[in-house]
């Protein structure tokens, strides 16, 4: 064993993005090499969950965690990664506000299992459905529990610091791995607990090149079946597009692109809940005083609830739907 | 469920310049209305954030009503319509959250109108108490996050 820093990483409810954007980092992995022992990383290194419990409290250094808290396996390795760690970073959307593993809070476990398991795409005529525990002749084999909703890391855990974006941008990842080696060295102080690290405080917008005038919408478009301006804000040209209430830190690439901002790095600054300053701003530029009207103009946006809240349902004052906290809905078993 | 009628808890939005002057005027008039409902005045419907009334209803509130001047009859011109088309965009975020949107309300009510005000109130008390308790994310309203979890198997 070195007696460098120690580093851990770890993936819940996610999709492995993260993982693939700190590789993304390129030569700059040789950094964290060099100056951290890599103790355990499940998807880079072998490692068993023994091997950290058997480790002194607070002994690893830096632990970045990703993926939201699904199961009760989840929830153990983040109460275990914060008892070992002395600084523990939500890493990515889905730690923090619950990204698209967090949309299955519209649904209860039941209409989830329905869709997975009962669907024309699946075979499963006997209707079987997994067992969280189940007796074989050699004893009970168990799985982990799936909770009736998706929770964001510091709904279970104390975390300390928060990188948002789904995936964190890797030139971000760089410069948060660059900021936390100097603070090694002495060079640098790390900044105050709860701090948004590896992301800017204003939004989407501020980083947009396109051109602004003053916003009058009458109809929201979809991106794909009209000509769009390659200049103008897309917001302008009624393509509902997130970046203004999305936090800064990504230089504003999907507008950059020509595509919509969805919103994956998060309310900006001082926004409580980040859908409902999206309604708000959406609701300032439609240029209709009549009930009728903005009806239909609405109808622009087919799926509200998707639209506001892609990345952030499980981190917004809501949570979740009726059907996944009410924990009904769906056939269950037939 | 016991025999006792259900009291729905409601959150009112009201606007200084009307609805507020509606509902004090309900009040020097003596005008009796159902005590469920708790006024908070606002300069001005268009100040109405929907934080607040996502706020209200994860912190216990069964309904929500919004409350402003007539359309045209804005202290701050046109500030009102603001708060209708948020309104408009609340209850269809409501809906695919799968909630009643008939739990927030858009009442709009001059300084004159405390009898209106008074039988709105009345009104939209009855109609959350047939859509019963929303008793968000099942704690009672005090604002914990959701849904502990579960340990019991689901049928196979």
């Amino acid at each position: 064993m070195s007696d460098k820093p120690k580093f851990a990483m770890y993936w819940a409810a996610s999709c492995g993005g993260c993982e693939i954007a700190v590789l993304n980092i390129h030569e700059k992995i040789l950094d964290v090499d060099a100056n951290f022992d890599v103790v355990f990383w499940p998807v880079a290194m072998d490692a068993k969950y023994k091997d950290v419990e058997a480790m002194e409290d607070g002994s690893i250094l830096l632990t970045l965690f990703n993926g939201g808290i699904r199961n009760d396996e989840n929830e153990h390795i983040a109460k275990l990664l914060r008892r070992k760690s002395k600084i523990l970073v939500a890493f990515g959307s889905c730690a923090n506000e619950g990204c698209i593993p967090g949309l299955a809070n519209l649904s209860s476990t039941n209409e989830i299992f329905d869709t997975y398991y009962e669907t024309v795409s699946t075979d499963n005529p006997a209707h079987i459905r997994p067992q969280y525990r189940y007796q074989m002749p050699e004893g009970e084999i168990q799985i982990p529990v799936m909770y009736p909703v998706l929770k964001t890391l510091d709904q279970v855990v104390d975390v300390d610091y928060y990188m948002p974006g789904c995936p964190p941008e890797s030139h971000q990842i760089a410069a948060v791995i660059d900021l936390v080696v100097q603070v090694l060295q002495g060079k640098a102080e790390l900044p105050p607990k709860g701090t948004v690290i590896g992301a800017g405080g204003s939004t989407v917008c501020d980083e947009c090149n396109r051109k602004r005038n003053v916003k009058t919408i009458t109809s929201f478009k979809r991106i794909f079946g009209q000509p769009i301006d390659p200049e103008l804000c897309l917001l302008e040209q009624g393509i509902p597009c997130n970046g203004i209430a999305t936090r800064s830190g990504c230089n504003a690439r999907c507008p950059t692109a020509g595509a919509q901002c969805i919103g994956c790095y998060g309310p900006a600054e001082g926004v409580v809940d980040y859908g409902a300053r999206l309604i708000t701003g959406f609701a300032s530029v439609i240029e209709s005083k009549d009930p009728d009207q903005i009806d239909a103009i609405l109808d622009g946006i087919p799926d509200p609830t998707g639209q506001f809240y892609r990345f952030n349902l499980a981190g917004s004052l809501l949570k979740a739907g009726k059907p996944a906290w009410k924990r009904n809905g769906g056939n269950g078993n037939k | 469920m016991n025999n006792e009628q259900f009291e729905p808890t409601i959150i009112g939005f009201t606007c200084n310049w009307c609805s507020y002057r509606a509902a004090d005027l309900a009040g020097t008039a003596r005008m009796k209305y159902p005590p469920n409902i708790r006024l908070i005045r606002l300069m001005c419907s268009g100040r109405l954030d929907p934080t607040f009334v996502f706020k209200a209803l994860t912190g216990g509130a069964d309904g929500v009503m919004i409350t402003g001047c007539h359309p045209g009859e804005c202290h701050y011109l046109e500030q009102n319509y603001k708060a209708l088309r948020r309104f408009h965009l609340i209850r269809r975020t409501l809906k695919g959250l799968g909630v009643e949107p008939e739990r927030v309300k858009l009442v709009w009510a001059s300084a004159a109108e405390g009898v209106k005000f008074t039988n709105e109130v009345k009104n939209f008390v009855e109609e959350i108490r047939a859509l019963g308790p929303l008793n968000w994310g099942g704690v009672g309203g005090n604002g914990h996050p959701i849904a502990a979890p579960i340990t019991e198997e689901v049928p196979a």
